[in-house]
């Protein structure tokens, strides 16, 4: 599991693999030999200050951004290129953004059966019964028929939720979930995400709520400046097993 | 831009002032000021118009607006019979029409091909543009008739339509590209994340959303492309300028006609406008 080198895929049980994994932008190096596995049912915490690559690295994951070095594996695939390899990829993986990214022209029930339509070609009917499902699942069902701009934010992001759950993918991605919500908000979109890691969903959640962390995570990999500096078991992390730049952010974000 | 509120005095909610009274500046102040430039206006206008008269007197133009009813229609025998300017405006709207649907899907397959990733696509794009728009349009359509018109037996009508639709065109696609682009990023990243095609993806998340946006502009194309369509006079299609045109070569009558010529495109373009401000009252009442 702390496996941070190469490994030989494919492993069944890795659905995450980054290995050397190298980004750009222009001049500028966002990711630097980024080494990575997340096995079946893994909940990995992503931290560290901004700026750091975190939200690049997650979303090399199903290649929002791609990547110039190294290669990445999703479900034993790699991503890379090839457009219909990549839309399979996309959908074992889900994703929920910082800013919600609802579609505005669309219900809330719209929202949730797109991809189970366009993408399984289930009926009508059956993607409503399988967004019910979900919607319910995030508690929100009762609000199906209205459009994104009615509902507070953290009630949107609920339903990004299951969204992305709706595709029934193997694995979540979370790009700082709950960054952009007010504060009373903030715990509604984290129960949720809890329970899903009770149901053992795999989940790589880049976040900045270290009791979130402290509570679901089993692993916190932190990265400053494009790197992976830890990347350890959540009690060795919290038990101050972390070197000084970590417990430099720790002490920075903690203090309140 | 003056905001117009319901609760505004009748009279300055006609004159379109915005009826905020400011502490040195009552609203009666307010009144009267645009009541002066409301006849500032009408003063203008009364003045252009005695030039005008007065002009023509001088050089002892004959007005003869009692003969300009059979130009439009006569009836002999209880039958209506179409004069040259209905003719003419008949064929300045099907040349609009028909130019206005080339010219959007010109517009959409250029916009497509520029934002495309093939380098083919790109540059065909790119050079139809630049050409179309760094080229003078009365070239183009000699161009299109004197070149084009012979090698693939074109006729005239059609050569005009078709350079029109070349010309409306290139604005047409940077319009439809603009709206497109305009669409957030987040909304293309989520339809990626998705896993949607990427037919899906424009056609279930994008174009819907860039369609309110494309729409006011493209309406604006449409009615520049009715004034351009007054250039294919020049190759002789009997459209409403080329009537105007051959009557006046008739009967000498060139103030009233031209008066009348530009009235009528005036009543053409004013009316598609006020269609549109309603359609888009419309749709954004249904949203």
């Amino acid at each position: 599991m702390s496996n941070t080198s190469a490994r030989p895929q494919p492993d069944p049980d890795t659905l995450i693999a980054f290995e050397g994994v190298g980004k750009w932008f222009d001049q500028f190096q966002a990711l630097k030999d980024i080494n990575l596995s997340v096995k079946q049912g893994a909940r990995v915490v992503v931290c560290g200050p901004s700026g750091s690559g975190k939200s690049t690295m997650i979303r090399c994951v199903n290649q929002l951004e791609n990547h110039q070095q190294g290669t990445i594996h999703v479900c034993g695939r790699e991503v890379y290129g090839n457009m219909k390899q990549l839309e399979q990829v996309r959908r074992e993986v889900g994703m929920v953004f910082q800013s919600f990214n609802l579609f505005p022209h669309m219900s809330i029930l719209q929202n949730v059966t797109l991809g189970p339509i366009r993408n399984s070609n289930l009926s009508r009917s059956e993607a409503d019964d399988i967004a019910l499902h979900y919607l319910e699942r995030v508690q929100i069902a009762d609000q199906a028929d209205k459009f994104p701009s009615q509902l507070s934010g953290g009630q949107q992001q609920r339903v990004a939720i299951a969204r992305a759950l709706a595709m029934k993918p193997r694995v979540m991605l979370f790009d700082e979930p709950t960054s952009a919500l007010d504060p009373e908000m903030i715990n509604e979109v984290l129960d949720v995400m809890t329970e899903l890691a009770d149901d053992g969903m795999t989940m790589m959640v880049v976040t900045h709520e270290m009791g979130f962390a402290r509570e679901v995570a089993d692993r916190v990999v932190f990265m400053d400046e494009g790197r992976i500096e830890e990347n350890c078991g959540k009690t060795e992390f919290f038990a101050g097993g972390r070197g000084e730049r970590a417990q430099a952010f720790l002490s920075k974000i903690l203090q309140h | 831009m003056t905001q117009i509120h319901p609760e505004m005095p009748l009279l300055a909610r006609l004159l379109g002032v915005d009826g905020v009274r400011h502490p040195k500046d009552p609203a009666s102040a307010h009144i009267a000021r645009s009541l002066w430039q409301v006849a500032q206006a009408i003063l203008l206008f009364g003045i252009l118009a005695w030039l005008i008269y007065a002009g023509a007197a001088a050089m002892e133009y004959r007005w003869q607006w009692y003969r300009v009813g059979p130009f439009f229609y006569r009836i002999i025998d209880g039958e209506f019979i179409p004069g040259p300017l209905i003719n003419g405006i008949l064929v300045t709207l099907q040349l609009a029409g028909i130019s206005s649907v080339l010219s959007i899907l010109i517009g959409a397959l250029t916009a497509i091909g520029r934002m495309s990733n093939s380098i083919a696509g790109r540059s065909i794009a790119t050079t139809y543009l630049e050409i179309i728009r760094n080229t003078p349009l009365l070239v183009q359509l000699f161009m299109f008739y004197f070149v084009l018109a012979p090698i693939f037996g074109i006729d005239r009508f059609w050569a005009g339509v078709l350079c029109l639709a070349a010309f409306e065109g290139s604005f047409a696609a940077e319009i439809i590209r603009g709206g497109i682009q305009a669409v957030e990023r987040g909304q293309y990243e989520a339809a990626d994340a998705t896993g949607l095609s990427k037919f899906d993806k424009y056609r279930y998340v994008i174009v819907p959303q860039a369609l309110p946006l494309i729409l006011p502009p493209l309406t604006g194309l449409l009615i520049s492309l009715i004034k351009h369509s007054a250039i294919v006079s020049v190759i002789a299609v009997s459209e409403l300028t080329t009537e105007g045109l051959n009557l006046i070569s008739d009967t000498y009558m060139a103030f009233e006609i031209w008066f009348i010529v530009a009235g009528m495109y005036l009543v053409l373009t004013t009316s598609l406008s006020i269609m549109v401000n309603i359609l888009e009252i419309k749709m954004n009442r249904a949203r």
